[in-house]
């Protein structure tokens, strides 16, 4: 006879897999991996950091927590999803990716993501840029005064800001009102030819959340709870993403 | 947007408003007879275009029905016979880097790399122009081009929509390339 079986002492030891199983509708279905690799050749990420999703649901299986929490391949999965429709059985693998992330001190997660993320909770406008309640509207007010004067077919082009009961809220990404405002005019200009009743809010009014990204639960409830109050402050029937 | 669908679903929260994507509405607007384009400007030119499929907006919002409203906009913008479907595309769409927060974190050579797949797939349309509703799409995609001496411009299809109505001015075109910073001016006058 050969040696002996090796045989496996003590009670299983809790892993990150069966912690973020806990968590996930299903399970996230992390335990049914036929190990096919649908994901790992349509995923873009495969290959950084010597990694692949397939790869990083089989050290999370094997409970190589020590390699799945430090990895900096989560930060360059961008939880796109392609993995998880592709998969014959639905596992949730940006899902694992998203709490290995959060299982990273918040101080050594990438700095311009918690910096995105911190700058958007400076004020209800939620802007990751830091532009003010002020700022937005001044911003807004006098480009659109401006495109009136130069335009006169669109003299009485609105953008209104914090109007109450109008059909849309509209949401604007920070990189418009901050860095490029002509850009803001060829949407005002479609809603206007439409005839859209919309509006503005100084609060709530920008697009982005960077503390979804940066895997920190906490701040980004805080920015969904800032941007559904405003716009429900206004009384608007839908709440319009530019995107 | 996905931020706050996904947030509502995740921490419990009842919002007793919709959520839609503008994208969606381009084309109720378009069906309904309320948005004036045509492709007439593209007629001649035959520019041709691609579309990017944001993911949040696609795959993990709104599925293949809005892969279609956003097709349904874009070919009566630029004309049928001028727009290229990338392949894989819809739900099926690969990211292209700029998500997840890749553009901030820090990894700029993996972004790039990460994003080879993408410009590989739109090089293959031999599109002059990639289309891209999302700004992060957006950011990601201009990037993917100048780091390739711009063989694509990347535009925001508010862009187009105005350029098809001839009401898009001198000012709002930093996105359009040379073959069409000229073309119908809006009160060219107003120039800065």
């Amino acid at each position: 006879m050969a040696e002996e079986a090796i045989k496996l002492g003590g009670k299983k030891q809790s892993t990150f897999i069966d912690k973020v199983k806990e968590l996930l509708p299903e399970g996230g279905n992390l335990n049914l991996c036929l190990t096919c690799g649908a994901c790992s050749s349509g995923c873009p990420a495969t290959g950084l950091e010597g990694m692949d999703p397939r790869k990083f649901l089989r050290m999370a299986a094997l409970g190589m927590d020590e390699e799945i929490t430090s990895t900096k391949w989560v930060w360059m999965c961008s939880m796109c999803t392609r993995c998880v429709y592709v998969c014959p059985m639905k596992i949730n693998i940006p899902q694992l990716v998203y709490y290995a992330r959060q299982s990273w001190p918040r101080e050594e997660r990438p700095k311009g993501i918690i910096g995105s993320c911190d700058m958007a909770l400076r004020s209800d406008t939620c802007s990751a840029m830091g532009a003010s309640e002020e700022d937005f509207q001044f911003v807004v007010e006098d480009v659109l005064e401006e495109y009136q004067e130069a335009q006169p077919e669109f003299a009485d082009m609105k953008a209104p800001v914090n109007k109450v009961g109008a059909e849309f809220f509209l949401n604007q990404n920070s990189r418009e009102p901050v860095t490029e405002p002509d850009e803001m005019v060829p949407l005002w200009k479609i809603l206007h030819s439409v005839g859209a009743d919309w509006t503005y809010g100084t609060k709530g009014w920008a697009a982005e959340n960077y503390c979804l990204f940066a895997a920190d639960d906490e701040n980004w409830e805080r920015i969904v709870r800032t941007k559904v109050k405003a716009v429900e402050d206004l009384k608007a029937k839908v709440w319009l993403n530019t995107e | 947007m996905f931020a706050v669908r996904f947030g509502l679903q995740k921490f419990k929260i009842d919002a007793n408003f919709e959520i839609k994507s503008i994208i969606q509405l381009y084309a109720e607007w378009l069906r309904e007879g309320k948005l004036k384009v045509n492709s007439d400007w593209n007629r001649e030119r035959k520019i041709k275009f691609t579309v990017q499929d944001p993911c949040q907006l696609v795959r993990k919002s709104f599925g293949d029905p809005v892969a279609e409203d956003l097709r349904y906009v874009v070919k009566a913008v630029v004309g049928e016979e001028n727009f290229i479907d990338m392949t894989p595309n819809r739900s099926n769409n690969f990211c292209c880097g700029g998500g997840g927060g890749f553009l901030q974190s820090g990894y700029p050579d993996q972004r790039r790399k990460y994003g080879e797949l993408k410009a590989n797939q739109i090089l293959a349309t031999k599109a002059d122009y990639c289309i891209t509703p999302c700004h992060n799409c957006h950011a990601q995609v201009h990037d993917l081009s100048e780091m390739r001496e711009h063989p694509w411009q990347t535009v925001h299809l508010w862009t187009l929509i105005c350029l098809s109505m001839g009401i898009l001015g001198p000012n709002e075109r930093e996105y359009l390339g040379d073959d069409l910073k000229e073309v119908d001016v809006f009160h060219p006058e107003s120039a800065m």
